[in-house]
């Protein structure tokens, strides 16, 4: 997003609960109610149909929960931040909350293209804790991972092996509420991206993601993982409560 | 376990759009249940997209809430895929506020807006764990309650329904609450007891207090089994819509729906007089929402919503007193971005309209709907929807001039009196009005939208018999042919849903056991062209050993006793009647807000008049009202075709309603 003359703004936001099934596209137009709501100074495209200039990130698969969401969004005027998260989670369906916002530098890249990386938390079903763990490890070992996809109609089988940067087996005590064994997992968004239910399925046919959280997206640039708030702030501001 | 969720999530993984039943909408309560407190699920029965923005659910909803003896949630029909994943897991039917199940409300209301949902009522009752069948229900069930059009005609649904509210709920669920609670607080016994009580409440009619007798294929008499109940159930009205600012907290779905935007409604009750059209019969008078309280409604709502779009709803929108100014403020005085878009669903079709759309849409001028209906001057008379030639190219023309470039047409077929010569002029008026486009626009587009005329009940046109399915076939075959190469585009309703929902629209309790059959063959969301199929609707007549042809395509008598005619809108049957013989005569009635009343029954017997702000005419409002085309520009001299033809200005007829219209955003 380009700040040429607005106030270009990175928002972070989790998803959880019930309002996991909403869509990415539910939650814009969910942010834009609520903007709407909080009357903030939005800056609009210019054309037959004016829209704000707002951005999202990568989109969350419906049902999975985030604590890790973002969107750019342009002002046309300076506000102040920090009462950003509170208000516009007010305004917003429950179980989204807003947990930072930071202006951006002139000419961020976009977070679409800008993000490499996301990271879940996957509460895992079909194996006990040691299936799961064999499972992994010789998925890690594997030059690569054949998942079967359907593509326009037809199937076809996909290596997710380039995909699968990291995956962890959690230990004992961190089992998911339904006390399900949990898996961290690591998956690279470029040149585009992998579903954690993909990357289970491939690790092990009766393995399945029953409750997928995504904790973390990631930029990578000159070697270091950035948070894609710090990524491009234009000044550092203090976050809200981060849930 | 009052709380269904953990049972509901783990389904939601495997369904089709599993925010359809999660709530959490903006406005949605979480209210809390007592044993002291009557409480009321109400049920839209069809999907959540096209049940969650019904207005008159919302309205009762908040209404219910703020009682003190009430409580209300919402439920919707679950989808296919979801019912077979409920029943899969033994799970019922949940509200989608707490997640609570169906069965242990104290009522189940039902929202009837439309014939073909019935079956999906019963669906619902089925989930909820309840008896389908109002007989075999036990103290302990809810009582299950339907409103809406639809219940005009109730005795379709008698078997299935508990009790049927005629017309208006806003007061009559608070009465409903009070005897319900009483019952309540005495111990829930007898069943027969509470209903017998709920017949005594005006606009409530409990079909198992009253006894059909047949004569031959045809009702003798609805006789009621009671000496305190009521031979004659007569509609509820609320005077004036200034006391009824509801609802106050528009529900905002976290989901794409219909009608996704703040909708005002402001007014209520039509007297154009289209003699097709149920709804403008049974929701007379016209009652207007005052002005200020529509700027108030229209200004908070956006506020609180986040809406960036507001639709003026009622049966005919431009006919609003002082309209032109309403629209022309809310366009260019909105506060905040100004992005703020305005729709009139209904419009009429003359210029004024046009102007006031231009107003509307300063911009992305797409599609314009008008709802000529009939295809000649004749037909139009008939159905006394006065439309001339000039009205309507005048306002196709306005709208190809000033940008459009999409104009929709909605006709009925099938209709009384209806020659070929009439089926055939909606193919001429979509030929000429390509042209009148052609003049602006070589990307002119004309889309004919072709329904099957269904008799109504409370209508003059109750008596006619419906055309069949082969002739409805045949009729919109005439008018395909006849659009060939013409550049307008046809889309039509099945003729064989038109026939199935002939067969509910003015049945009589028999087709009770037709509607069960269907839904037992697992014939639900019968709306939807995917899930119908007309060979079950014809397998359960047989099965009855009905003749569906005697219930759809059969000419009522005069001296006929109708099933509904127990249930009264306040039309008396000599003007329904009269009416109807006018129609057979081409001769139109002019609307009777503007002109001396005609007593057509409902003011007189119920003690209410028209509320208007103006007792003029809207400007520009056509035949006898003083049309005025100057907003819409010139008139396309060369298809003034019939000039003979327009209404005497003095004896005047009126022109329409429920326009499907100029949608504007």
């Amino acid at each position: 997003m380009r700040g040429d003359q607005g106030f270009p703004v990175r928002l972070r936001f989790a998803k959880r609960g019930k309002v996991r099934f909403i869509s990415h596209r539910d939650v814009a137009r969910a942010f834009e109610r609520a903007f709407r709501i909080e009357r903030l100074p939005l800056a609009f495209t210019v054309g037959f149909v004016p829209r704000p200039k707002v951005s999202f990130g990568l989109a969350l698969s419906v049902g999975h929960e985030s604590d890790a969401e973002y969107l750019d969004v342009e002002l046309e005027d300076a506000v102040d931040l920090d009462r950003w998260p509170d208000t516009l989670s007010a305004a917003l369906p429950e179980g989204i909350t807003v947990t930072g916002a930071v202006g951006l530098a002139d000419r961020a890249p976009a977070l679409q293209e800008a993000v490499t990386a996301v990271q879940y938390r996957v509460g895992v079903a079909g194996a006990d804790r040691g299936e799961v763990a064999v499972a992994v490890e010789q998925a890690l070992s594997r030059p690569t991972l054949g998942t079967t996809r359907t593509r326009k109609g037809r199937e076809v089988v996909e290596d997710v092996r380039p995909a699968l940067l990291g995956m962890e087996v959690r230990p004992v005590h961190d089992r998911d509420d339904d006390g399900r064994v949990v898996v961290d997992l690591e998956v690279s968004t470029q040149p585009k991206g992998t579903r954690p239910t993909e990357i289970l399925a491939a690790v092990g046919e009766h393995l399945t993601a029953e409750r997928v959280l995504r904790t973390h997206q990631w930029i990578e640039r000159a070697g270091a993982r950035l948070e894609p708030l710090e990524a491009d702030a234009r000044l550092r501001v203090p976050e809200a409560r981060a849930s | 376990m009052s709380n269904l969720w953990p049972a509901v999530e783990p389904l939601l993984a495997r369904v089709q759009k599993p925010a359809r039943y999660i709530g959490m909408e903006r406005g949605a309560q979480a209210p809390e249940h007592r044993s002291d407190r009557v409480s009321w699920l109400l049920v839209y029965p069809d999907t959540y997209e096209i049940g969650l923005p019904n207005q008159g659910l919302q309205i009762l909803y908040e209404i219910l809430n703020e009682r003190g003896d009430a409580v209300a949630e919402r439920s919707y029909a679950p989808w296919v895929d979801m019912e077979g994943e409920l029943r899969g897991a033994g799970v019922p039917l949940f509200s989608v506020d707490t997640h609570r199940h169906a069965g242990r409300f104290d009522v189940l209301a039902f929202n009837l807006s439309a014939e073909l949902v019935y079956t999906n009522v019963l669906n619902c009752i089925d989930l909820a764990g309840v008896p389908v069948r109002a007989e075999h229900r036990r103290p302990e069930d809810p009582i299950v309650v339907a409103g809406g059009h639809c219940a005009f005609n109730p005795e379709p649904m008698a078997d299935f329904v508990d009790a049927f509210v005629i017309g208006e709920g806003e007061e009559v669920v608070g009465e409903m609450t009070e005897v319900i609670s009483a019952w309540k607080r005495s111990g829930r016994t007898s069943r027969e007891g509470v209903l017998r009580e709920l017949a005594g409440v005006p606009g409530v009619y409990v079909p198992a207090m009253y006894e059909v007798e047949y004569d031959g294929p045809l009702v003798r008499e609805v006789r009621p089994r009671f000496a305190d109940v009521p031979a004659r159930v007569d509609k509820r009205t609320v005077a004036d819509l200034a006391d009824w600012p509801y609802p106050k907290n528009q529900l905002v779905p976290l989901v794409e729906v219909v009608h996704d935007r703040l909708n005002v409604e402001i007014f209520r009750g039509c007297t154009r007089g289209c003699r097709f059209c149920q709804a403008g019969m049974i929701t007379r008078p016209v009652r207007e929402r005052p002005d200020e309280q529509v700027r108030t409604m229209v200004r908070e709502g956006l506020r609180r919503t986040g809406y960036d779009e507001v639709a003026l709803t009622s049966l005919s929108s431009a006919d609003f007193s002082g309209v032109d100014g309403l629209v022309a403020d809310l366009v260019n005085k909105q506060e905040g971005t100004g992005c703020v878009g305005l729709s009139l669903p209904s419009l009429r079709v003359d210029a004024f309209t046009v102007g006031i759309a231009s107003e509307i849409q300063k911009v992305r001028r797409t599609g314009l709907t008008f709802a000529p209906e009939g295809g000649t001057w004749r037909i139009r008379q008939v159905i006394n929807k006065l439309i001339t030639e000039e009205d309507l190219y005048a306002a196709v023309d306005g709208a190809y001039s000033q940008g459009w470039r999409r104009v929709k047409l909605y006709f009925l077929t099938g209709l009384p009196t209806e020659m070929d010569e009439d089926t055939l002029g909606i193919a001429e008026l979509a030929r000429n009005v390509v042209k009148v486009g052609r003049q602006y626009t070589k990307h002119a587009s004309c889309t004919v939208s072709l329904g099957g005329f269904v008799p109504k009940p409370h209508t003059p046109f109750q008596w006619f018999g419906q055309n069949g399915i082969a002739e409805l076939h045949r009729k919109v075959g005439l008018v395909r042919t006849a659009l060939r190469k013409s550049g307008a585009q046809l889309r039509w309703h099945d003729p064989e849903a038109t026939f199935a929902e002939g067969i509910a629209s003015r049945g009589d309790r028999r087709i009770g056991r037709v509607i069960e059959h269907v839904w037992r063959e697992g014939g639900t969301f019968q709306e939807w062209s995917e899930r119908f199929s007309v060979d079950r609707w014809q397998d359960a007549m047989a099965a009855c050993g009905l003749d569906a042809e005697w219930y759809v395509t059969r000419h009522r008598t005069a001296d006929e006793v109708l099933p509904w005619d127990h249930i009264a809108a306040g039309l008396h049957r000599d003007f329904l009647w009269q009416d109807w013989q006018a129609s057979l005569q081409a001769h139109g009635l002019p609307d009777c807000r503007w002109t001396p009343c005609y007593d057509c029954g409902v003011c007189t017997d119920y003690a209410l008049e028209h509320v208007v702000a103006s007792p003029v005419a809207p400007a520009g409002g056509s035949q006898g009202t003083g049309q005025d085309l100057s907003q819409g520009g010139d008139m396309p001299v060369e298809f003034l075709t019939h000039p003979s033809t327009r209404p005497d200005a003095a004896t005047g007829a009126s022109e329409r309603d429920k326009q499907v219209g100029a949608h504007a955003g």
